[in-house]
């Protein structure tokens, strides 16, 4: 019997399903809520909020740049755990050969680390 | 070309629609369970007092009460708000919730979608809700929004990492990472020869599984890791301008998440629906047991998660960061080496 998709690609179109049932979930809950809620507009109720006072200034404010430091790191490292993943399902066929050079892959990563911790990057504020 | 449910034959719509409105319900099942169990009554209990009893019997109808309360509520959003964004927000944080729970096996044939690649896509669709959450944030146009959501920012990629490296330990110990293939490893296996029990990798990766409930505290922003929506600093963080029914999906997903990875971590840690492969069940049994396995673990381990949020006091945020990367990700990478070396010396 012939086959538009291969059965890969069907289980991806199963997991765009399930995944698109959040967004239609939450359209339908939005759509029953404005069937029976109320709507009485005031321009007070749409000032954001800041402790019960007037806000001031941009809302959209400069923030601390340590968050960007922590995200490079961030990338830094997962893009290095991606590669151990298909090294760890092979480990078996690999052997002592595979394990030396993880070690090595594992022992740089630690260094950079231990590099981002010396320079004080870890130290937040 | 068909595939297999309980051993009848079945065309593909018939069988992803089947999967997809029973995933749906055991979701949704479990976190209302979840909610009601922990959230309404055992930190009630922890607390001398007797929580919601008037909804249904002990106030077991407390959540659906709630969910008409919140359905009645304006639609308030700030003047200055990304309209767009601001409502997909909620939509994106809820999708990577449910996106977790395709691959989550609960039987020999009872999961939405067997996907090769198991759970390594369970750690990318997972981080997928950061993105929601820098949305809810940034749209608001409110500033503890857009503090809060930098946190839970910072902190979910802080935890992502140990997450991913204590997973690593799993994966090869199983030499697979289809999650259908280490919960078959768990239940074949066996700890110095002896296969009676199999081998739950809680007993043989106990470092991996405490150092991956740790993160999942800190990715469900739990106590002692609520920084991000830190009620009595930044009054609820990215979810401060979010009112009704909008609130009510943060709070869906933020439950569903917690069984979410509860069931990720009971099958792989605790063997999942499996039962030892000694025991000899056949797996029409297991199909039916296996469901109840694999949930009752998943709500004993949402139940350690909510346990620790009741019992200690809020971290600071320079602490946060601290503990993720000077104490767990280095002890993360340790237990892989060390698990490689028994890998391969045995």
């Amino acid at each position: 019997m012939s086959n538009p998709l291969s059965d890969f690609l069907r289980d991806y179109l199963t997991v765009g399903i399930f995944g698109s049932l959040g967004f239609v979930l939450v359209g339908l809950l939005l759509f029953i809520a404005w069937l029976i809620r109320p709507d009485r507009r005031q321009a007070q109720k749409y000032i954001a909020y800041e402790s019960g006072v007037d806000p001031i200034g941009d809302m959209w404010s400069q923030t601390q740049v340590r968050y960007y430091i922590f995200a490079l790191l961030f990338v830094m490292f997962d893009v290095e755990a991606v590669f151990i993943f298909p090294w760890a399902t092979q480990l078996e066929v690999l052997g002592w050969f595979g394990l030396i050079e993880m070690t090595l892959f594992i022992f740089v990563l630690l260094l950079g680390l231990i590099y981002a911790w010396r320079k004080g990057v870890l130290k937040w504020a | 070309m068909s595939s297999a449910v309980l051993g009848l034959e079945l065309a593909y719509w018939q069988s992803t629609l089947i999967r997809v409105l029973a995933g749906l319900v055991a979701v949704l099942l479990l976190t209302g369970g979840v909610v009601y169990l922990y959230l309404f009554k055992f930190v009630s209990f922890m607390q001398s007092r007797l929580g919601p009893m008037e909804a249904g019997p002990y106030g077991s109808l407390q959540l659906l009460a709630e969910v008409g309360k919140w359905l009645q509520k304006e639609d308030i959003h700030t003047e200055d708000s990304d309209r767009l964004v601001f409502g997909l927000a909620p939509a994106v944080v809820l999708s990577s919730t449910f996106l977790m729970f395709v691959v989550i096996p609960a039987g020999p044939d009872l999961v939405i979608a067997n996907l090769g690649t198991g759970i390594y896509y369970v750690l990318a669709v997972s981080a997928l809700s950061v993105l929601g959450i820098l949305m809810a944030g940034w749209a608001s146009a409110n500033k503890y929004a857009l503090m809060g959501a930098l946190r839970a920012g910072g902190q979910l990629i802080a935890y992502e990492l140990p997450m991913v490296l204590a997973v690593l330990g799993v994966v090869i110990m199983a030499g697979s990472l289809n999650l259908q293939d280490i919960v078959a490893a768990q239940a074949g296996g066996e700890i110095f020869g002896f296969s009676g029990i199999g081998n739950p990798y809680i007993l043989t990766q106990f470092v991996a599984f405490a150092v991956f409930m740790i993160a999942v505290q800190a990715e469900l922003t739990q106590t002692p890791f609520d920084m991000p929506i830190a009620e009595s600093e930044l009054v609820a963080g990215y979810q401060v301008e979010y009112s009704g029914i909008r609130f009510l999906v943060y709070f869906i997903s933020e439950f569903a998440t917690a069984v979410a990875f509860a069931a990720v971590a009971s099958t792989l840690f605790l063997g999942g629906w499996a039962l030892p492969t000694s025991w000899g069940l056949s797996d029409g049994v297991m199909n039916v047991v296996g469901p109840l396995l694999v949930a009752t673990k998943a709500v004993l381990l949402v139940g350690v998660v909510f346990w620790v949020r009741f019992s200690f006091p809020r971290f600071r945020e320079d602490q946060l960061q601290r503990l993720a990367w000077k104490v767990l990700i280095p002890i993360a990478l340790a237990n892989i080496l060390v698990t490689a070396v028994f890998k391969v010396a045995f």
